[in-house]
């Protein structure tokens, strides 16, 4: 019994069987089950920060002695010698040939994943919504060798016309003009299975989120007299708007770091050659270009050169999460 | 509900018999002498263990192939060959992770980020490190050009083309050497390897040896001519059996799978055709580099010997002539005596290698008698 004053007397009397005053009965409170998970969730949190701080690290311990000897400026210069004395390295080419296959990458795949996370959400019947969701995650499930393969075997060829048909109507375009790179191994075609690859984690992310819109909203929208589409842009999109950002930034990090199916499919350029913004053209982009040196890394300024090469890789997939962190903050006032 | 669960059980059934069909012995012996341990006489002084080797990925049909029949005869040896690259091979062997190394040139006697291969080698073994040559690769001039089933080249053609200088097959240059044969009007599309491959630092070595005129840029693992990149031997064969008008260089196997035209080499002796024999006459004439039991070898790429095939790659065992452990020296010497065995030779030349020839064999086995 607590009073005005906050002093009572039963602060004072002792409890029953003689107990202390104000001991309690040692029943649970929890506090051990809650001090447990709390700690685990805690300890996995600072897990994973301390891993990427140390890849960070470890990046940068093995960047900086090669940095500091390259004579050439780092972000600015096309030349890739890091043998010998005097090496000159930079990564402006390996900056472009990535941003530019992510970017057509990002560029097919958001909308038509959306599209169908929208399809299989909202207008498809429900026995088909299932299985088409099996599907497209299916499409996520294949490696990416077999996806590089694929990709120069198979549907390379029937790209070739295509590619012809640009250079020959389009070549004007300075993003269309002729390289000299044959049909199946150009930065448009790498972005389109890039784009392949990518479509099943945004379909899957956004499909999840537009499930959860509000059934309130939607109704709502609908009583007003909203048609299918009106609904969809009123209600589901603006709900959904993180979670596809969320979803095109888990996307953009794959399209980023894709390796092997790179790898097989661009051909790449030789030394000297004339620098162009053509999306036919071939090229190499950082992931690409670790995958192949990495077997003859045999000094430590050599294999430090790549690795400068990777941290910038790195940094950029940083910025661009952190870009989007921010958009995604800027829209929590719109989420119920 | 019970559909559903005998379903499942039988879904799980079918599956899990699937996975166990893939349990099998690993029979991967082409030439069939696997047939129940009928080993001949060398049971009795074959050495047991394991030994690690790591290095060139040029030459990892012909180490395995040399493995399978290595393990056919001595079933208590196990030998493991990981085709890291070169570079790393010598690292690991260096480092003291393996027994021996495999590297498609010799150690470097020159200094390289202030420190020297060979010394770094002999002070690791505590004596001098051998290279010890043991496959020859032969590098074929593939190409891919319908109607064309000849096609004869000079160092300078290939230089030239490798250069982007000759940019159409029926430039004036290839018909010179190739009287009577239609060549089309289409262009080249020269394809070179992405990856630093040991394969284009040797035919890098030939084009400057013999057609320095033509070919100024230094010899190196890194492309330095024009073209598209491919990653990989099998890359750059796929691209050209793709490509019209495609040509490339490539191991002589990664031609032969993919059934591309292999041009024929005049290097002022008249046109060789690419055949083990042939390739035996140009390591012949290679100068031995090294000395004593160092066989490292200096091929003689402007070579104008009769009937020699001069694009060749050797690669190299590289070994302490004394080994650190008495008992994985032994297993060392015996695995390299069967590889460099005249019949084990042999049988490397249905897989697209040529046998070493007598003479360099020879001088390997002295050399495999004096490791310790």
């Amino acid at each position: 019994m607590s009073s005005v004053t906050g002093v009572s007397l039963a602060d004072e009397t002792p409890g029953p069987h003689g107990s202390a005053p104000l001991s309690g009965d040692g029943a649970g409170t929890g506090r051990l089950g809650d001090r447990l998970f709390g700690g685990a969730a805690k300890g996995a949190g600072l897990l994973v920060i301390g891993l990427v701080t140390l890849v960070g690290v470890f990046l940068l311990w093995q960047a900086i002695p090669a940095l500091a000897r390259d004579d050439a400026n780092f972000l600015t210069s096309r030349e890739w010698s890091v043998d010998g004395a005097h090496p000159r390295f930079g990564i402006v080419e390996l900056l472009w040939t990535t941003v530019t296959v992510s970017a057509i990458a990002m560029l097919i795949a958001v909308p038509v994943g959306v599209a169908v996370a929208l399809f299989i959400t909202q207008y498809a019947p429900s026995w088909l919504s299932r299985p088409a969701a099996s599907l497209i995650d299916l499409l996520a499930a294949v490696p990416s060798i077999v996806y590089g393969i694929w990709g120069l075997r198979t549907f390379g060829p029937v790209f070739e016309p295509v590619q012809g048909f640009l250079q020959h109507r389009l070549g004007w375009i300075p993003l269309f003009s002729n390289a000299g790179i044959s049909g199946g191994s150009t930065i448009l075609f790498v972005g389109i299975v890039l784009a392949i690859m990518v479509l099943p984690i945004v379909t899957a992310l956004s499909r999840e989120v537009f499930a959860q819109t509000p059934l309130t909203h939607k109704e709502g929208a609908l009583a007003l007299g909203a048609t299918r589409w009106e609904m969809i842009r009123t209600a589901v999109l603006p709900f959904g708007k993180p979670g596809i950002i969320s979803a095109s930034m888990l996307g953009l990090g794959r399209a980023l770091g894709e390796t092997i199916a790179v790898t097989i499919i661009l051909s790449t350029l030789p030394d000297g050659s004339k620098w162009t913004f053509s999306l036919l053209n071939g090229g190499e982009t950082f992931a690409s270009r670790i995958a192949n040196n990495a077997a003859e890394f045999d000094t430590p300024q050599k294999a430090g050169a790549f690795i400068a090469a990777g941290l910038v890789l790195f940094v950029l997939t940083f910025v661009v999460n952190a870009i989007a962190r921010v958009v995604i903050e800027r829209r929590k006032a719109f989420s119920e | 509900m019970k559909i559903q669960r005998l379903g499942l059980l039988a879904s799980v059934a079918v599956v899990g018999s699937i996975a166990l069909t893939a349990c099998g012995s690993d029979n991967n012996n082409g030439t069939g002498a696997s047939a129940g341990g009928s080993s001949s006489s060398s049971s009795s002084d074959c050495p047991t263990g394991t030994l690690n080797a790591e290095g060139s990925s040029a030459q990892k049909n012909a180490i395995d192939e040399a493995i399978s029949s290595f393990q056919d005869t001595c079933s208590g040896a196990t030998v493991n060959y990981n085709p890291t690259g070169s570079g790393a091979g010598i690292k690991q062997f260096l480092a003291g992770q393996v027994d021996f190394a495999g590297s498609d040139s010799a150690l470097k006697t020159t200094e390289k980020d202030g420190k020297v291969e060979a010394d770094e080698a002999a002070k690791y073994c505590g004596s001098p490190a051998w290279n010890l040559p043991m496959v020859t690769g032969p590098i074929a001039v593939a190409y891919h050009v319908k109607g064309v089933d000849k096609l004869v080249l000079t160092p300078e053609v290939i230089a030239n083309i490798f250069n982007g200088k000759v940019t159409t097959w029926n430039d004036p240059s290839i018909a010179k050497v190739n009287s009577g044969a239609t060549l089309p009007s289409e262009p080249i599309k020269v394809f070179f390897r992405s990856d630093e491959s040991g394969t284009t630092e040797n035919f890098t070595k030939y084009l400057k040896g013999a057609a320095p005129a033509a070919w100024t840029a230094e010899p190196g693992k890194a492309w330095t001519g024009k073209g598209e990149g491919k990653e990989k031997s099998a890359g750059v064969a796929g691209a050209v059996q793709s490509t019209e008008g495609g040509i490339t260089y490539a191991e002589w196997s990664y031609a032969k799978d993919n059934k591309l035209g292999i041009a024929q080499i005049d290097n002022g002796a008249g046109p060789v055709e690419l055949t083990g024999e042939t390739v035996g006459k140009a390591i012949a004439t290679a100068k031995a580099d090294g000395q004593g039991n160092d066989l490292r070898l200096k091929l003689d790429y402007a070579t104008k010997e009769a009937g020699a095939y001069p694009i060749n790659l050797v690669t190299y065992e590289i070994v302490c002539s004394k080994g650190k452990d008495p008992a994985k020296a032994k297993l060392v010497k015996a695995f390299l005596k069967s590889f460099a065995s005249e019949q084990t030779q042999k049988s490397l030349e249905e897989i697209g290698y040529a046998p070493l020839p007598d003479e360099v064999r020879t001088k390997v086995d002295a050399a495999i008698d004096a490791l310790s």
